[in-house]
C-alpha cells in the first residue's frame, strides 16, 4: 500500500490545476495519476490557439496551455505516473491502480479529486440509421488520428453537431486539404463558441446547415454518402427534404459526457443533468474527501475555466487534509435551476459560502436575447443581471460576492435554495 | 494436394462442423469468404440458446434444437466459451395468449424440452419484477440460455485449427465442379480440390448448392434489427423474455448477454440484398415499442449501439441438412435460421453422420485435444490474478480500451492465436475493445497502431472489417 496525502485522478488541464493548487496551499505528498502517456490530457491534440485568454490573458495553443502547467508541476516537484489507469475507487479513498511496469498499485489517500474529463458521444448513442461502414469517427478520434499519430481519416467529409471539436475539425481537415462539405446542426442553434463558427466556417466558406441531421449512412466497407434532412420543431425529419451528400468520412461532434464510471462506482451522487458529480462550492462531491473539477463535473467551453474550478477543488482538498480530514460541518443547501436555466454548478451550497461569496457556472435551455438573470431565495431577489445573449453554447458564469448574499436568511435558504432563471 | 473435406462457410455452423471433422484423421480446410470468421448471420442474432419447444414437432429443426441444448455445455466447456443457463419466458398478455402458450408447452414436451412450466401472473411477477404488470401468464423454460456466438464459432475455429484443420479467409468459392472422386472448387484463391464438400454458406448456400444440384431451394434473407444497451441496463431482467410467436419468428425479445449487457430486438422483415444490414429508424422504433411492452423500465436513452444481422431462411420451411441426390459426397447444411445458433453443435454431429453415409472414413485421430483456452479476460481476473499475469507479461498493464478495461496482452493474443483477428472488427469481436459506451473513440488509434504493429503492415492498411474497409487514408502531408 501507497500512502499520499492527495491522489489527482487524471493529469490533463483540470488535475494539473488542482495539484498545484494544493501544493500551493501546503500539500505535501501529492500523486497525480494519468492514463496517457504524456501528461495533458486532450489538449494535447487541440494544436490551435485560443486556449488561456482569459487565464494567462494571451492566447495559446493546447499542448502549450498544458506545457504551462506541466512545467509547473515539475518545478514543484510533483510526482505523476502516465501510463497509468485506475480501476477503482473505494469510499475510504484507496485506489486500485495498474500499469506495465509496477503492475497493480493500491494507493490510499487523504484526499482524492476526481479529474477524469468527458468522453464523446457516439453514432449509437443518436441511434443514425443505415449501414456500418468505416469512416465514421468521432470528432476528437479524428483530431487525435490527424494531430498526434499523423494520419487522414478521409478525403470527403461530412461533419454532424456544431460543438466546439467539430468547427475546429472542420477548420483541421481544411487546411489538411480535406473537403469538408458542410457541418450539420440538429438545433436551430449552434453548440459551439461563437467565435470558432466565424473563424472555423464562415472563414473557409463551409456552410453550417441549422436544423439539419443525418438520417442515413450508406457505404459496405467504406462510406460512400449520408442523407441529410431538415428537421422540424421536434426535431423529427421533414419528409421531401433528403438530399444525398457524397463522403468518405462522416465525422460525429454531438456532445461530451463527464467520464463517471469511477465516481459511480464509489457511490458519489451524479446530476442527471450535467452527468456529473453533484458538488458544493468547494467541489466536494457527496462522499467524504473526494473532490471533482473540470469537465467530469460538467463540459466547459474554455480551459480557462476548467483551470480556475479545479484551483478551487485543490485549494479545498487541502484544507480538508490539513484538517486531519474533517470536513466543515457547514449546513447545505441547494441550488436551483429555475425558468429557462439547464443546470447549475454547483448544486450545492454551503452557509460558508455566504461569507465569502462564490461563483456560479450554469448553461440555458435555449438562446435568449437581451434576457436578464435573477438570482433568488424565495421571493427574495439578491441579485440580477442583463445579458444580450445567452446561449446554452456559452457557460454562463455568475459572480456572487458576499455583498449580493449578505441580505439571505438560513432558514430561508435552508427550506427555499438558491434560484437562477431567466427573465425575458 | 486434395483436401478430404472442404467446408465452405466460416459461420458457426462450418466452424463446429470443421472443428468435429478435426477429431479425425483427414485432411479438412475451412473457407471462408469475409476476412474474419462469424462475419455473416453468426454474428449479429439474438445469441440465445433456445429450449427447442417452439420448433414444430417431427422437423428437422426441432430435433436439432433440442439435441444441440443438450450438447452446448459440453462444446462451450471445452471452447471456453461463456454460456449461462438462465432461462427464458414467454409471455402472454390476453386470453389468446394463453392458449398460444399451452400450445407451445404441449410442443415442447413432445419435442423432448425438459422442465417446462406454465407459470401464473404471480410467479412471473416473482421471477421477473420489471416485466409488464398486465402479464397474465409466461411459459419458463429453464434449459434455455445465452452465449457469445462469434466467440463460440472463433473458438471451435481456433480449436479445429490447432487440430490440423486449413483455415482460408477471404477465399470465396465461385465456381464447383464434380470431378471423379471428389470437386473442385473455383476460389478467389486458385482451385481447391476435396473430395468430399460441406455447404455451409448460410445466406448463399443456395446459391452454392445450386452450382452441383440445380436449383432446388432458395434463402430469403429476413433482416432483423436490434439495439444493444448499456450494462446499467443489463439487470432489468434476468431471463430471456419473448413475446409469443408469430409466423416470422418469435418476435422480439429482451435478454441480458453474457458480457452484461441488454439486448432488444430482432425485427423481422425480407430483404432482396443478402448484404443489407442497414438499421432503420423505423426498425429501432419498433423495437423500443414491442420491448417496453413486455418491460416497461428499460432506459433507452443508454443504447451503446444498433445493428442488424440477416437470417438464412429458406423457402423450406425447415433447416435443408441433406446429401445431394446428384453428386455423391456433396453435403449442404443450409437454411439455417433460428434456432440454428443452438442446433450447430447437433448439426455438426448430423453432417457428420451424413459424409460417413457417403462413404468419408472417420478414424479418430489420437493426438486430437478438444480444449481451447479461452482469451484472457483481465476485466474478469480478481487482483491476485492480474498482478501475476502483468509480472509474466507486463502487456497486460497498459490498458487500452478503459471502458471495457481491456489491455494491450489481451489485443496482442487476439491477433497472435491460430485463426487470430486481421482487423478492428475482429479484434473488437474477440477482446469486446472498441465494444463499451465510447465505440473505440478513445481506443481506435491505438489499436491501429497494434494490428498495425503486429500484423507488420502500415497503419493506412488497417481495416475495419476486411478489403475496402481501410480506416485510414494516408498519411498527413
Amino acid at each position: 500500500m501507497h500512502n499520499v496525502d492527495l491522489a489527482v485522478i487524471g493529469g490533463g488541464p483540470a488535475g494539473l490545476a488542482a495539484a498545484l493548487a494544493a501544493r500551493r496551499n501546503g500539500v505535501d505528498n501529492i500523486l497525480i495519476i494519468e492514463r496517457d502517456k504524456e501528461l495533458g490530457g486532450i489538449l494535447q491534440q487541440c494544436i490551435h490557439n485560443g486556449f488561456g485568454l482569459h487565464y494567462f490573458g494571451e492566447e495559446l495553443t493546447g499542448p502549450e496551455y498544458a506545457e504551462r502547467f506541466i512545467e509547473m508541476v515539475r518545478e514543484e516537484n510533483i510526482p505523476y505516473k502516465t501510463n497509468t489507469m485506475v480501476l477503482d475507487i473505494q469510499a475510504d479513498r484507496t485506489i486500485t491502480a495498474v500499469n506495465s511496469r509496477e503492475g497493480l498499485l493500491k494507493i490510499r489517500a487523504q484526499a482524492v479529486i476526481l479529474a477524469m474529463g468527458c468522453r464523446e458521444r457516439t453514432r449509437g448513442a443518436i441511434n443514425i440509421p443505415g449501414d456500418r461502414p468505416a469512416g465514421i469517427f468521432t470528432a476528437g478520434c479524428a483530431q487525435r488520428f490527424v494531430n498526434m499519430e499523423g494520419y487522414l481519416p478521409g478525403k470527403k467529409a461530412v461533419i454532424l453537431g456544431s460543438g466546439d471539436i467539430g468547427l475546429i475539425m472542420a477548420r483541421r481537415l481544411t487546411l489538411e486539404g480535406v473537403e469538408v462539405k458542410m457541418v450539420c446542426e440538429l438545433m436551430p442553434y449552434s453548440g459551439g463558441l461563437t467565435r470558432n463558427i466565424v473563424q472555423c466556417l464562415e472563414d473557409f466558406n463551409i456552410p453550417l446547415k441549422l436544423s439539419h441531421t443525418v438520417v442515413n449512412i450508406h457505404g459496405k466497407d467504406r462510406l460512400e454518402g449520408v442523407t441529410i434532412a431538415a428537421v422540424d420543431e421536434n426535431l423529427q425529419p421533414i419528409e421531401g427534404s433528403e438530399e444525398y451528400v457524397e463522403c468518405d468520412t462522416l465525422l460525429l461532434s454531438v456532445g461530451l459526457i463527464p467520464e463517471n464510471e469511477l465516481s459511480r462506482g464509489v457511490g458519489i451522487a451524479l446530476d442527471p443533468v450535467t452527468s456529473g458529480p453533484v458538488v458544493d462550492e468547494t467541489m466536494a462531491t457527496s462522499v467524504e474527501g473526494i473532490y471533482a473539477c473540470g469537465n467530469v463535473v460538467h463540459v466547459h467551453d474554455l480551459v480557462d475555466y476548467v483551470t480556475r474550478e479545479s484551483e478551487t477543488a485543490g485549494y479545498h482538498a487541502a484544507e480538508f487534509i490539513k484538517n486531519n480530514n474533517g470536513a466543515s460541518g457547514s449546513e447545505v443547501h441547494r441550488t436551483i435551476p429555475g425558468k429557462g436555466v439547464r443546470y447549475i454548478v454547483p448544486q450545492r451550497i454551503s452557509n460558508n459560502s455566504l461569507l465569502k461569496g462564490f461563483k456560479i457556472f450554469f448553461r440555458s435551455d435555449k438562446v435568449y436575447v437581451n434576457a436578464r438573470i435573477a438570482v433568488r431565495c424565495g421571493r427574495q431577489v439578491l441579485h440580477s443581471v442583463k445579458r444580450q445573449k445567452i446561449s446554452p453554447g456559452e457557460m454562463e458564469i455568475l459572480d456572487l460576492k458576499p455583498s449580493h448574499l449578505e441580505n439571505i436568511e438560513v432558514s430561508s435558504l435552508a427550506e427555499n435554495g438558491l434560484t437562477i432563471e431567466l427573465e425575458y | 494436394m486434395i483436401f478430404d473435406v472442404a467446408v465452405i462457410g466460416a459461420g458457426v455452423t462450418g466452424a463446429l462442423t470443421a472443428r468435429e471433422l478435426s477429431r479425425f484423421d483427414l485432411k479438412i480446410c475451412l473457407l471462408e469468404r469475409e476476412a474474419d470468421v462469424a462475419m455473416g448471420t453468426t454474428k449479429a442474432n439474438s445469441a440465445i440458446v433456445h429450449a427447442g419447444y417452439d420448433a414444430k414437432y417431427g422437423t428437422l429443426k426441432g430435433k436439432l434444437n433440442v439435441r444441440g441444448n443438450v450438447l452446448m455445455d459440453q462444446v462451450t466447456r471445452e471452447l471456453g466459451v461463456p454460456f449461462k443457463r438462465i432461462g427464458s419466458l414467454v409471455l402472454a398478455f390476453s386470453d389468446q395468449d394463453l392458449l398460444t402458450l399451452r400450445k407451445l408447452y404441449e410442443n415442447g414436451v413432445k419435442n423432448g424440452v425438459p422442465g417446462l412450466k406454465l407459470l401464473d401472473r404471480h410467479q412471473v411477477m416473482q421471477m421477473e419484477p420489471n416485466v409488464s404488470k398486465k402479464v397474465k401468464g409466461a411459459l419458463h423454460a429453464p434449459t434455455a440460455g445465452i452465449v457469445c456466438p462469434y466467440e463460440l464459432a472463433a473458438g471451435a475455429v481456433e480449436n479445429a485449427v490447432k487440430n490440423g484443420t486449413e483455415l482460408k479467409l477471404e477465399c470465396q468459392v465461385q465456381d464447383i465442379k464434380k470431378i471423379e472422386g471428389g470437386f473442385v472448387l473455383a476460389t478467389s484463391q486458385g482451385d481447391i480440390k476435396a473430395r468430399f464438400v460441406v455447404n455451409a454458406a448460410g445466406l448463399y448456400a443456395d446459391l452454392l448448392s445450386a452450382m452441383v444440384n440445380g436449383p432446388e431451394f432458395q434463402i430469403r434473407p429476413r433482416k432483423g434489427e436490434y439495439l444493444l444497451l448499456d450494462k446499467s441496463q443489463g439487470n432489468v431482467v434476468n431471463s430471456v423474455i419473448f413475446m409469443p410467436p408469430t409466423e416470422k419468428g418469435k418476435g422480439i425479445l429482451v435478454t441480458p448477454t453474457v458480457d452484461g449487457n441488454l439486448l432488444a430486438g430482432p425485427t423481422a422483415v425480407d430483404v432482396s440484398d443478402r448484404e443489407d444490414l442497414s438499421v432503420t429508424s423505423s426498425g429501432m422504433n419498433q423495437i423500443i415499442k414491442r420491448a417496453k411492452q413486455m418491460v416497461p423500465d428499460i432506459q433507452f436513452r443508454d443504447v451503446v449501439t444498433s445493428f442488424a444481422g440477416l437470417r438464412a431462411t429458406p423457402d423450406t420451411g425447415d433447416f435443408v441438412i441433406e446429401a445431394s441426390r446428384k453428386a455423391k459426397g456433396f453435403i449442404n447444411a443450409a437454411g439455417i435460421e433460428s434456432p440454428g445458433l443452438t442446433a450447430a453443435p447437433a448439426i455438426a454431429e448430423y453432417v457428420l453422420d451424413l459424409l460417413r453415409q457417403q462413404g468419408l472414413e472417420l478414424k479418430p485421430k489420437t493426438d486430437f485435444n478438444p480444449v481451447r483456452k479461452p482469451l484472457l479476460r483481465f476485466s474478469e481476473m480478481s487482483d491476485k490474478e492480474r498482478e501475476e499475469l502483468i509480472r509474466s507479461n507486463p502487456m497486460y498493464g497498459n490498458i487500452v480500451c478503459r471502458c471495457e478495461t481491456v489491455t494491450e496482452g489481451e489485443i496482442v493474443e487476439s491477433i497472435r492465436r491460430p485463426a487470430g483477428a486481421r482487423n478492428l472488427d475482429a479484434v473488437k469481436r474477440r477482446t469486446r475493445a472498441g465494444m463499451g459506451r465510447c465505440q473505440g473513440g478513445f481506443c481506435t488509434p491505438r489499436l491501429v497502431a497494434i494490428l498495425a504493429r503486429e500484423l507488420g503492415i502500415p497503419a493506412e492498411e488497417v481495416t475495419k472489417k476486411g478489403k475496402g474497409s481501410k480506416i485510414l487514408m494516408g498519411e498527413k502531408v
